[in-house]
This record gives structure tokens, sequence and C-alpha cells, in this order.
């Protein structure tokens, strides 16, 4: 399992990189792993407010559907329009060109409650 | 064999385990859904070859002097039309309301000998309601629990057979059954059947044989181990029915398309008056295959005409052929011509979606396209 620590990740397996207020999320390789490949990414606009603990999107493999949760809340300033095309890029690089939103914290202090990559992974290991 | 979780396992089993298989509970047995990924499985069948162990599925053999006149009356099909031997033939298991209780596959395994292979969720209901109708004098024998089952399916997969069967040995016609030694040594029937839309084998043997079988297979590099997942996105592709989800106990056969399996001039037989009624007056509803423009449908999704809800999606899933969702639905009869528009609830968003003449998917090793 490879969760690079440079990021803090959410018990919904979201990733967060955080530059200054700027939230730039993703799902984990854990979470891709367990969902197989991935079809279909439905994100939501450029402006959308997200909230902490709230979805705000969905991913579906061929078998299952699975909620997008927010690990932050703030507004969508951008979103990774190329997983539309590719969705299967979550799977080849979900912590890198997988990406999903960035989003313009309200409160860039939110993201310290989130785990660091060793304790995702022992999260992970609980099930 | 039986874990803690009350889940059988097939002779397989450990096969999928040293595959690195993701195993979900089916049917009561714990099976393989898939081992590297559904689509990068479901393009293996439709490039080159896949094995499935669907060894799950339950086996009867029928014999005696009476085994004839006891299917003919039991099965929708004519099994005249099988009379000769190691001839297959697909049929249904009706009530006598003409509610299906299961499809079958029937093949005329040897001289007044058929052998019946159904879905594993019905075994138990399959097996009492045949013996409920059997003569005393005939053999019915419930062989699913010796029986392993192992699809061989793919442009490449009759290729791989000829190598592993004894030199000189040459498939059975489609849709019939013939014998291999397989690897030199193993006794194998071999039928030329699947459910991928793809020209293949399915492999009847041993429960203990069933191993040395799987590991000659992948022996192959070209072939791919193939999981419960891929196996639906192929039916699903060639519009093949799925019990469970496509027709049940409350559904008849022309209703769910199947009518062709029904046969309309064998004399009596369970189920057959009220399946002729149904076909006389036409059926309220009619299991229509939808292409989905956006997002992927499944099973129990609302489908609406003109903003109503007339139905919902029976099967549904996305196709790594077509690239899209595919789904069937039951509608009413009067929406479900080819060229019908409906659209799908996918959760808080509508697709719409047209009805389309199955297969989904025309170019298979099958199709000779």
């Amino acid at each position: 399992m490879a969760h690079p620590n440079d990021r803090v990740y959410s018990e919904e397996h979201e990733w967060v990189v955080a530059e200054g207020d700027t939230a730039i999320i993703g799902i984990s390789h854990f979470a891709q792993d367990q969902l197989g490949e991935v079809v279909y990414v439905d994100l939501p606009s450029v402006g959308d407010e997200v909230i902490a603990g709230e979805t705000f999107g969905e991913i579906e493999s061929v078998k299952s559907v699975s909620e997008l949760y927010s690990p932050v809340s703030g507004e969508i300033v951008e979103v990774n329009e190329a997983l539309g095309d590719s969705p299967e890029t979550v799977n080849a690089d979900p912590h890198g060109e997988g990406w999903m939103i960035k989003v313009k914290m309200e409160d860039a202090s939110q993201v310290d409650g989130l785990m660091s990559a060793e304790e995702y992974d022992e999260f992970v290991a609980q099930g | 064999m039986t874990d803690v979780a009350g889940l059988k396992r097939t002779a397989l089993y450990e096969e999928h385990i040293a595959l690195g298989a993701r195993m979900v509970p089916f049917a009561g047995y714990e099976m393989p859904v898939h081992y590297t990924g559904i689509i990068d499985e479901h393009r293996a069948v439709r490039e080159r070859a896949g094995i499935f162990d669907v060894s799950h599925m339950a086996e009867f053999r029928v014999f005696g002097f009476g085994a004839f006149d006891f299917l003919q009356r039991a099965l929708s099909n004519d099994l005249g039309r099988i009379a000769g031997i190691g001839q297959a033939q697909y049929t249904l298991l009706l009530d006598e309301d003409g509610g299906i209780i299961d499809d079958l596959i029937v093949y005329h395994s040897g001289d007044l000998e058929y052998l019946i292979i159904a879905n594993a969720a019905n075994r138990e209901t399959d097996f009492t309601w045949l013996s409920d109708q059997a003569p005393d004098d005939l053999e019915l024998v419930d062989e699913s629990d010796r029986t392993a089952l192992i699809a061989v399916q793919g442009p490449c997969a009759l290729d791989v057979i000829r190598e592993l069967a004894d030199e000189g040995w040459e498939p059975p016609v489609r849709f019939t059954l013939g014998e291999a030694r397989l690897g030199g040594a193993v006794p194998c029937l071999v039928a030329r059947t699947g459910y991928t839309g793809e020209d293949g084998v399915e492999i009847i043997c041993r429960v203990a044989d069933a191993p040395v079988v799987w590991r000659l297979l992948l022996s192959f590099p070209e072939v791919t181990p193939c999981g419960l997942g891929a196996r639906d996105t192929l039916r699903l592709e060639m519009g093949y029915h799925l019990y469970g989800s496509d027709m049940d106990r409350k559904t008849d056969p022309i209703s769910a398309g199947l009518g062709w399996v029904v046969s309309k001039d064998k004399g009596d037989f369970v189920g057959g008056r009220a399946v002729a009624r149904i076909r006389e007056e036409g059926p309220q509803r009619k299991l229509v295959h939808l292409l989905v423009d956006e997002g992927i449908p499944r099973h129990g999704y609302p489908v609406l005409h003109e903003g109503v809800e007339v139905g919902k999606v029976a099967s549904g899933t996305f196709s790594p052929t077509l690239q899209r969702g595919i789904a069937t639905a039951y509608v009413p009869s009067a929406m479900s011509a080819p060229g019908s528009l409906f659209e799908v609830a996918i959760r808080s968003k509508m697709s719409s979606a047209t009805v389309v003449k199955p297969p989904f998917v025309t170019s298979t090793s099958l199709s000779g396209a």
C-alpha cells in the first residue's frame, strides 16, 4: 500500500493536499483498489460550494457506485475535466493525475483534523 | 466445502485465492468477481480466451425409459428437436401459470439420458419441482456436488482445447456435447455452449480433476482467468437473460422475449396453456434492451416515458465494448419497439435511453464478423 506522506486523508478515503488556502482533493490508492476499474466520475462545477463531510460527486466502477465526500468546506475553483474522458486515470494515478477537485477553503485549518499517511494506513489495516 | 459464513466453495477455491481473486458471496458460494479487473477480463474474452469457474451451477442427471416423456412434459422447449445424442437445447422450467422457475440447458447426454445445467440459486427449487413430477422408475440425480464446470470462451478458446486434447480431436459442433481427454489424462465432457457471445466450450469434469484442468488451461499465455463480473458484462452485451434480474417466477416467457424456447406444437406440458394464452392475447409488458446515453443504469433504477415512470431496470451495467451504459427493462408492450425513447433515473439525473434490438454487441467470434 503506497499512501504518500505529503498529504492528509479522510475516513471516507479522500486525500487532501493543501497549498495555502487551496485544497486539492482526490481518492486514495486504497479506495481505487477497492472500487476496481473506474468507468465514470461525476464531479460538480466550478463555483459550487462543498461542505466538509457531505458529498461532492459520485464515482462508479463496473460493479458499484460510491459517493465522494468532501473533507473540507469551501468553493470549487477547479475540476479535473480530464476524468470525464479518462476515468481510468483514477486507478492508474490516484494521488497524481487522478485528482478530482480544487477547493478554496473557508478555513485552511480544517485539514488539521485529517489523518497522516501513517494514521491512514493503520485505519485501513483495521478494516 | 463450507466456510464459517456458511458459504460453499468450489473445487477451484484455492486456485482463485492463489490468483489474487476478489471473492464475493454469490448464490450461496464464495465466488471470484474478478482477478485483475472486470474490463481487462471482459476484453480478454472478446479478443483471446477467458476461463470461468462456474462450478457453482447445478447439474442434474435424468436417466431411464421415461426420461424423454418426463422432460418433454416438465420443460418448455420441444425435446424432440434434440433427438440426436449429444445435442443441447436452451429451455425453461415453468409453473402452471407460465411463471419462469428457471432457465436451463438440457443436453441429450446418452441413450435414455439427459444432463441438465441449472442456476445455482435455483438448485433446490428445481430439483424438488422436478422430483415431485418424476415417475418412480426414473433416475433423477443431483450431481452438482461432484461436478465441476469450467467455461472456456473467446476466439482462441477452441485452439486451446485442441492443443490440450488428444491428437486429431475436433470440437463438437455448436450446441452439442462431446468428450475429450485433456492433458493426456483427464476425461471430460466438452459442450460447445457458453454465455458470453464468443465461441468456446464448457468443460464438465469431476470435482477432483478441476484444479488440473484449470491449471492446464492457464498454462496458455492467451488464457485469462475471469470472474463473475466479466461474465455479467459479456452476457448483457449479448442480451442474454439472467435469472433473478431479467426473469423470475412472476415473469412469463412471452414478456421476457423467450417465446422461442416455448414449444407451440409439442402437446401438453407444464405451463404450456398459460403461455399459449399470453402469446395469443399479447403480453402487457415486454423486456426491452436499452442503450443509455450517460451514466450507468443499475438493477431497480426507474425507467420513465415522457416523465412518467413505466418500469424499472432489470439488468444494467457498463458495456466495456461500447463504453456506455446498457440495460434491460420491462415496459408496456406498446412502447417496446426499437427506437422508442425512455429516460433512466440514474439517482438524481435523467439519462436518455433508446430501445435497440439485441445483441448490443454484434461483432464476436460467434457472429462470424
